[in-house]
């Protein structure tokens, strides 16, 4: 079945919210600037550590004038947008390195992380979500409902813990957590990629039970629908009448649902992450977030904007091009 | 963004995809694997820490105690307190004045880079931290140095503003190259995370939030380590460290007493318990109407259980603290001890004029015995120790609210209000007891936090830091520890012992008393250098 897609209208939604994103962005900022500068948390204490605790006021007030941390939260704001502007991110104060070099390092690990679990979330709430559907109020059915509850219910921290103890503590087929071997001083993909399996294995399955829920209703409801009870009674092959049919309308709200999850999944990473000593981008929000490092926060916060509202947009072309009724925006 | 760093970005995300998607599969299929890595590699050792630096570099704080892998001093931490030279041929020779300190530096001594260190390394490392555009938190510590400068390649001279006794303790520093930090940002550039120093290890990598990976640096003048690679993997919960430790991806770690415990009948394992200057106290604020009446600071102190708090908040692994040095220092005053004597207490409070009211709290000129009590939240240690010290005082007729904050909530209460504080240094009394009785030093940052003023202490200090002479200064001390147990400005309560666990490797581990901060360069590993394996 090809068709011609409407580019047109998809790049037209595309450039429109692209021309939103930007005041929404700025906004972000301004707030995430405010909202850190309202915070109880000390950038002077954050940075000294426990020798703040030994310093000199003398000492603390230098370093306080040296971070611009006595400036008012609207000058470091337009200060840090300026120079963002013109490619410069400035300097991280808790990783006393250029921002640039903090993101380019670990987003990457991030990105792995994130796109295999939501694959794994995707892929496998969708086949067991068709399977579940097909008999509904089977034993398979029930079972893997219930698991789903459960799981949603379930926070990744701790399905994160049970999985070390499982499969590194008691199997001892896993690694506990790292990038690669705690011994190892060089990243091999073959390390990298045993290592990935609990994180994004755990990750993924904390995503999996909305995906599954999101198609075995979609999939249920199309299958009563007129014309799938018409295909079936036509005599249509099972295979084709959940394909062609069932499985198209079905996954309609599971297409937004991947959109809508972007923010999840970026929450969810950060505990993950955390839990198995992930170096990547999650770690560096919170601790730039408690250690009120406005120019990493500011970079990360517009990341992390910008991959939802990229998700936004990607799940409703998607949806747009499943439904022609629903069209594009405008 | 640079134009280079974004092609980085986007180099790091496409190699990563294409990994994750190519070899998932194949690792899933392939479980088995090597198992946990590291731990049985006979040359490297592996670690868990709990946490981790911030930098690296010197210039910017780290390894001011003497205790970096990366760096030498002019001296080095030799057990407890002693110095042994390093980077110096021998210990600095004082001016008659106290004045002035001589180094000498070892000849043939290079950096990693294979560049020589000399003395205006050394200027270059002191006038670097001296200034006030580096953000070095620590700079305080070289309050005494007016000015460094080299005699040549080899000799290097201190001056002072006033005559400093311990100031050599403060020379264990480690040196930076001035030919690559001075080359560059001091506190944002790449030698803060990628640094280049002579000591006994280079940095392998350093994967923040993960792990530091050392790795011996064969151009050591000690001679090569014999541990050849060593990494200390940051794991800042102690559940998942003590996880990891059992699954062997550790070889060993720092831990909290009762987890500890757990591997006390492992034959292959040893537990260690570092004795330390790490004391737990309450201040008791002089502006407070009720804990800044000296009957009831001397009160307070005979009616904590102090052996109670060691045995049931620390598992024994730690020591009742009767004040800024611990009974088993050679600067302790004997006969400061005070034992637990709560009908002593009730005495003192009754003799004062303190009488018990309806609900069994005193009041005295209608001012009921009653203070707040801080603790840094998330700290359960010090929760326990606040708590147990609130029920010894409910005992003796005194109310201590106890409440959790953080730091930024607490600071400014300080004047007025208790804290549950920590703090301690083995090096010298004077790096203690200055900035944590000195008068002038009240509600400076978290100086004197008590806001403590006592002419005769105030004298002792000074006296103390300004003479060389080991017999007067000790008497400078005493005098301070005497005048603590009559008008105590804080209730010290325990010293508490670091535990580690570690595999039974290799020869050499041992333990140092160690001060208040712990981490990468303590712990039965500091001297890693030095070990040989176990045959």
């Amino acid at each position: 079945m090809t068709r011609r897609l409407p580019w047109g209208a998809m790049a037209r939604m595309t450039g429109r919210r692209a021309l939103f994103a930007a005041p929404v962005l700025l906004l972000v900022t301004f707030g995430v600037f405010a909202v850190a500068a309202a915070s109880p948390f000390d950038p002077v204490k954050a940075y000294t550590g426990a020798a703040g605790l030994t310093a000199s006021q003398e000492n603390l007030d230098q370093l306080r004038a040296n971070l611009g941390a006595d400036q008012p939260f609207t000058t470091r704001w337009w200060h840090w947008l300026t120079s963002a502007v013109t490619g410069d991110l400035g300097d991280s104060t808790v990783m006393r390195r250029p921002v640039a070099d903090v993101i380019a390092e670990r987003i990457g690990w991030s990105s792995l992380l994130a796109v295999t679990a939501f694959a794994l979330a995707i892929l496998l709430g969708t086949a067991l979500g068709v399977l579940a559907a097909r008999r509904r109020g089977g034993l398979f059915d029930r079972c893997a409902t219930a698991a789903a509850y459960t799981l949603e219910a379930a926070p990744a921290f701790w399905l994160g813990l049970l999985a070390i103890w499982l499969f590194a503590l008691k199997l001892g087929v896993l690694p506990p957590g790292g990038l690669t071997d705690t011994g190892g001083d060089t990243v091999t993909a073959g390390q990298v990629a045993r290592h990935l399996v609990l994180p994004a294995a755990v990750l993924g399955v904390s995503q999996l039970p909305w995906f599954f829920l999101y198609v075995r209703q979609g999939v249920a409801d199309a299958l009563d629908e007129d014309h799938v009870r018409g295909a079936r009674a036509r005599g249509l092959r099972e295979r084709t009448v959940l394909g062609r049919h069932a499985l198209r309308s079905g996954m309609l709200p599971m297409l937004t649902l991947v959109g809508s999850r972007v923010p999840e999944l970026i929450t969810g990473a950060l505990l993950v992450e955390t839990v198995f000593s992930w170096p990547g981008i999650a770690a560096a929000t919170v601790q730039a977030a408690v250690s009120v490092d406005f120019p990493l926060l500011a970079a990360l916060t517009v990341l992390a904007t910008a991959a939802v509202l990229l998700g936004n947009l990607l799940s409703d072309l998607l949806y747009g091009l499943a439904d022609p009724r629903v069209g594009f925006d405008g | 963004m640079t134009a280079r760093s974004a092609r980085r970005i986007r180099g790091t995300a496409a190699a990563t995809l294409a990994t994750a998607l190519a070899l998932t599969a194949a690792a899933c299929s392939n479980p088995g694997g090597a198992g946990s890595g590291g731990a049985a590699a006979r040359d490297g050792v592996v670690v868990g820490i709990a946490q981790e630096p911030e930098t690296l570099s010197p210039l910017l704080g780290y390894g001011k105690d003497g205790n970096s892998k990366l760096f030498d001093g002019l001296l080095a931490t030799d057990g407890a307190t002693g110095l042994k030279p390093a980077l110096a041929t021998a210990l600095p020779r004082v001016g008659p004045d106290g004045l002035t300190y001589t180094y000498t530096l070892r000849p043939g001594v290079t950096f990693s880079d294979g560049t020589p260190l000399t003395a205006k390394d050394v200027v270059f490392t002191y006038r670097t931290i001296l200034d006030p555009r580096t953000n070095n938190p620590s700079r305080t510590e070289l309050d005494a140095l007016k000015d460094v400068r080299a005699s040549g390649d080899r000799t290097v001279i201190f001056t002072l503003k006033y005559p400093y006794a311990p100031f050599a303790q403060r020379t264990v520093l480690g040196i930076a190259p001035e030919h690559i930090a001075g080359k560059q940002d001091v506190n944002t550039g790449p030698f803060t995370t990628r640094p280049v120093g002579s000591g006994p290890y280079v940095l392998a990598g350093w994967s923040k939030g993960e792990k530091i990976t050392f790795k011996a640096n064969p151009r050591y003048w000690g001679g090569e380590p014999e541990v050849k690679k060593l990494t200390m993997a940051i794991v800042k919960d102690d559940d998942v460290r003590a996880t990891r430790l059992r699954a062997g991806d550790l070889d060993g770690a720092i831990l909290p007493p009762d987890l500890a415990k757990g591997f006390a009948h492992d034959p292959s394992r040893r537990t260690v318990e570092a004795a330390t200057h790490d004391y737990r106290a309450v201040t008791l604020p002089t502006h407070n109407k009720v804990a800044g009446d000296t009957a009831v600071r001397r009160a307070l102190d005979l009616a904590v259980d102090r052996q109670a708090m060691v045995d049931k908040i620390l598992g024994g692994a730690g020591k009742p603290a009767h004040g800024p040095v611990p009974t088993d220092s050679t600067w302790f005053a004997k006969g400061t001890e005070r034992r637990h004597d709560l009908d002593a207490a009730r005495k003192i409070l009754d003799g004062a004029g303190w009488k018990p009211g309806a609900d069994g709290i005193r009041v005295k000129d209608g001012v009921r015995a009653e203070f707040p009590l801080w603790y840094p939240s998330g700290d359960k240690l010090r929760q326990d120790h606040a708590l147990a010290y609130a029920s010894d005082a409910k005992k003796a007729g005194i109310a201590v609210k106890v409440q959790a904050g953080t730091w930024e909530v607490i600071e400014p209460r300080m004047e007025h209000d208790a804290v549950l504080a920590g703090g301690g240094s083995p090096a010298d009394p004077d790096f203690d007891q200055y900035p944590l009785l000195k008068s002038t030093l009240a509600g400076d940052g978290f100086n004197n936090m008590a806001w403590y003023t006592d002419p005769a202490v105030d004298r002792a200090l000074e006296d103390g830091r300004r003479t060389a002479d080991p017999a007067k200064r000790k008497a400078s001390y005493d005098t301070v520890q005497r005048r603590l147990a009559q008008n105590p400005a804080y209730t010290f309560l325990t010293y508490v012992d670091h535990v580690y666990v570690l595999n039974d490797d290799w020869n050499g581990p041992s333990t140092l008393t160690e001060p208040h901060d712990h981490g990468l360069g303590f712990g039965p590993w500091w001297n890693v250098e030095d070990w040989t394996p176990k045959k």
